[in-house]
């Protein structure tokens, strides 16, 4: 903000790094697109056996019977015009209907899985860091190793177990829009590991920042510890967790599929599954673009906010 | 690494208390896990028709209770994990081939032909590595083979990092100067000089990728997406039981416990490993 011009190289930057994310999306869409082609057999193979004719028909009408090279020309240029294609098993569907009615609710979900994740973790770390050695700090410490590895899928039913059927205290099941409280245990199980990830990170963090040069030189100056640590350790102390946000979001996305199944949501995951379970290609190929989509955009915004944290890329690019 | 250097590795894990527990543990679950169904009474897949969903220690000769089928939870238990450590084996033992042959051949060509393979590595590192794996599923079906090859095909990256960082430290090394030299050449280096010699991170790096695959596997196979019924897995037995857990919390308790269990085994004995082998904690 200090320095003139810096909101031009922001501008440039943002553009720079979303030419980047052209390449490694256009790979992601590659790789889908061979790898459902890789397969023995088309995606009418397990239908009662269909006369020749109709079957022909049927390729036709799907692009099947052209060349490779030019079904992903084709392909491509629907995706271009947000077009993902029909549904091979849901006939009444196409892939971008599927992914517009899940999308928001696993978007819901997984935005509030991370706010809940970062509004808990990094406090959570900061006190523990700044309790070290304590009891507070084991127990917060002991928490994070049993959170990080008890996977999602064994938290969400025992949280279900507890919450849901043994206190009553929440519904275990289902979705009614409009009532948020059908998303309190999804989004606590889903969010569960990364509190726990981001706090041992914040803790870490913040405890080496605090051994600087420039921190004894805050507290030499006689500030106040609340302002050496709020104001001169934490921006530096987030780094790390800022860079977590990638492997975060890949947590969340494939913890939401677990989640959006356990507890009946309607979200994209579900389809994800649904389709995975009916070998529904176009379907599967649509929603991991989407997802993938989804983590480059993340991992975008995550890259952009350590830039503004960290003063040393701040100046390289003035340069 | 010298014979040496390897006995004082083995001395330093011998004196680490928990990595040499979970060891043994998980010596004791794999065995039991071979062995033990044949000393049970009933088959994975037998149906007691008079003893359904039983609690523990209730119904004669189910010590674990069964399930809602009848079928004895303890050996439905033990087969699962007989499942899901042969597929996490295998699975890492693919990423693990791939992996270190790509990053030795990377670090020893240093150069473009590194720069082009590690980047290749960078871009597979920012796809939603469990996605592909589905599509994978999807494609092939489900079967126990393609959830092994899947799982390890896309569980090599981390693997083939570390082994180009090692590779190209070991290729400054004057034995690997002395091999060419002598006119080997690049597989032969990279094979008889170059891995025998980055064993030690391999095989701790290996140990942490287990219990990774494991947990994959399960969460595919809660999804429905992996092992299916009749064959039990770790995964599909948890789904069981978190479908049952309203009346039949024990079905959800025992193969979640059983999960927990070898993860953190394995991932105890794999940081034990590492400071065994790492000298520079020494």
């Amino acid at each position: 903000m200090r320095y003139k011009g810096r909101g031009m190289s922001t501008i440039a930057l943002i553009l720079r790094r979303l030419l980047g994310a052209i390449p490694t999306l256009a790979l992601i869409v590659a790789l889908s697109f061979l790898l459902t082609r890789l397969a023995p057999g088309g995606p009418f193979d397990e239908e009662q056996s269909l006369p020749p004719e109709i079957r022909a028909n049927l390729e036709a009408a799907y692009g099947l019977d052209q060349p490779v090279h030019l079904q992903f020309g084709r392909y491509v240029r629907g995706l271009l015009r947000g077009d993902f294609g029909p549904s091979f098993k849901f006939r009444d569907f196409t892939v971008g209907e599927l992914i517009a009615d899940g999308l928001p609710v696993s978007l819901a979900l997984g935005v509030a899985a991370m706010l809940l994740a970062l509004a808990m973790g990094i406090p959570a770390g900061i006190w523990s860091a700044l309790n070290r050695g304590r009891a507070a700090d084991r127990i917060v410490m002991a928490l994070a190793v049993a959170g990080i590895s008890i996977p999602v899928f064994v938290i969400a039913p025992l949280l279900a177990l507890i919450f849901g059927i043994w206190l009553r205290w929440l519904p275990v099941a289902g979705w009614i829009p409009g009532r948020p409280s059908d998303l309190v245990l999804p989004v606590v199980a889903l969010s569960l590991p990364v509190i726990a990830y981001v706090a041992r990170l914040m803790r870490g963090s913040l405890l080496e920042v605090l051994r600087a040069p420039w921190i004894r030189a805050a507290r030499a100056r006689g500030l106040p510890e609340r302002a050496v640590v709020l104001r001169h350790a934490l921006p530096a102390a987030l780094l790390p967790v800022v860079s977590y946000a990638g492997p975060a979001a890949a947590s969340v996305l494939a913890g939401s599929l677990v989640v959006e199944t356990l507890f009946g949501l309607p979200g994209m995951g579900r389809h994800l599954v649904q389709g995975a379970l009916n070998r529904d290609y176009t379907l599967v190929m649509g929603m991991v673009i989407v997802y993938a989509a989804l983590m480059i955009a993340l991992n975008l915004i995550a890259d952009l906010v350590y830039d503004s944290l960290d003063p040393r890329i701040r100046r390289e690019r003035r340069l | 690494m010298s014979g040496g250097l390897w006995r004082e590795a083995l001395g330093a894990l011998r004196d680490d208390r928990l990595a040499m527990t979970s060891a043994a543990l998980l010596g004791v679950i794999a065995f039991a896990a071979l062995v033990g169904p044949s000393l049970i009474d009933y088959r994975e897949d037998e149906i007691d028709w008079s003893n359904m969903a039983a609690p523990p220690f209730e119904a004669e000769g189910h010590w674990l209770g069964t399930d809602r089928l009848g079928r004895d939870l303890l050996v439905r238990t033990l087969f699962g994990l007989r499942v899901s450590l042969a597929i996490a084996l295998a699975a890492t033992l693919v990423s693990l081939v791939i992996g270190v042959a790509w990053g030795a051949l990377a670090g020893f060509r240093r150069g473009r032909t590194d720069a082009l393979m590690m980047r290749f590595v960078d871009v597979l590192y920012s796809l939603p590595q469990v996605f592909f794996v589905i599509i994978l599923t999807v494609v092939f079906g489900r079967s126990p083979l393609t959830l092994l090859v899947a799982i390890g095909a896309f569980g090599w990256l981390t693997m083939a990092r570390i082994v180009r960082g090692q590779a190209l430290a070991l290729r400054e090394r004057e034995f690997v100067d002395a091999a060419i030299v002598g006119g080997s050449g690049t597989l032969r280096i990279v094979g008889r000089h170059i891995v025998p010699n980055l064993l030690g991170p391999v095989i701790v790096y290996a140990t942490l990728t287990l219990p990774q695959v494991i947990l994959v596997e399960s969460f595919l196979s809660f999804l429905g997406i992996g092992i299916q019924e009749p064959l039990a897995s770790l995964g599909n037995l948890i789904a069981d039981g978190a479908a049952e857990m309203e009346t039949a919390p024990w079905m959800l308790a025992v193969p979640a416990a059983c999960l927990m269990l070898v993860v953190f085994c394995f991932n105890f004995l794999g940081d034990g490993l590492r400071d065994a082998l790492d000298p520079r904690d020494r």
